[in-house]
């Protein structure tokens, strides 16, 4: 394979979910990204605060120790539109994202891994004090 | 002169770090970018249109590591951290995103030891 600068890689990449991502449903959301049957493990780590005083910015760090780990989405149940981001890992990077997101409302950060044709989930609640949706 | 607001919208405005540590290459990059969700009001009541990233990629040495989607739930200046295994000092790590708009920027790195 030739190599290729991430601005072709992007251009080549999967279109943006638009309708997984413009949803106000997690359900929804979660279907559109053909997630189905996950089953909760306690071995996908999520660090995040357990309270956020401004909900316009919480840092998420999300951990897979899941073997053959290749796609994390992150949820927050209560914001406007639930999908906050999904990432998928090819080569040499490992299943380990730090990111920072926007929350309305006190909720479950959820975190879906894609391993193989299965589907892990694991939550963590966050008390949010300020709507950081705008 | 508006120049302090018009810094945020700066495309081309992307800061990146790699470093080596016990065989892992951490890779943070912070983006300047607006994130906005389409649902805030400005001063005067109107709308600000909706205007986030939407696609970002990265590469190491040229070869895929990460793709990633994003919708207006990540926050302004988005920030990110990944890791590579098997990275060499002096490797190169490229970072691009694109936004709602198709405006897109792109940086790259070298791997440093810790």
């Amino acid at each position: 394979m030739l190599p290729i600068n991430a601005l072709a890689a992007l251009l080549n990449a999967a279109l943006w979910n638009k309708a997984a991502f413009e949803t106000a449903k997690l359900k929804e959301a979660s279907n559109n990204l053909a997630i189905r049957d996950e089953v909760a493990s306690a071995d996908i780590q999520i660090i995040a605060p357990d309270r956020a005083e401004n909900g316009a910015i919480v840092q998420v760090e999300v951990k897979s120790n899941i073997a053959n780990t290749e796609e994390i989405s992150i949820f927050v149940e209560k914001n406007p539109t639930p999908l906050i981001a999904h990432f998928k890992f090819s080569n040499a990077a490992e299943p380990f994202i730090v990111t920072r997101i926007k929350m309305a409302d006190t909720s479950d950060i959820k975190v879906v891994v894609k391993a193989g044709s299965q589907y892990f989930t694991n939550a963590k609640n966050v008390i949010v004090l300020e709507n950081g949706c705008g | 002169m508006a120049v302090d607001n018009m810094t945020e919208l700066n495309a081309d405005n992307m800061k990146m770090r790699a470093q080596l540590k016990g065989g892992v290459t951490e890779v943070k990059v912070l983006m300047s970018h607006p994130m906005e969700t389409g649902r805030k009001k400005d001063d005067f009541d109107r709308l600000i249109p909706a205007h986030f990233v939407q696609l970002v990629t990265a590469t190491l040495n040229g070869k895929l590591v990460l793709e990633a989607q994003w919708g207006t739930g990540i926050s302004k200046n988005p920030y990110l951290t990944f890791r590579l295994k098997g990275a060499k000092v002096g490797d190169i790590i490229e970072v691009a995103w694109q936004d709602n708009l198709g405006e897109t920027a792109t940086q790259n790195i070298t791997v440093t030891q810790l």
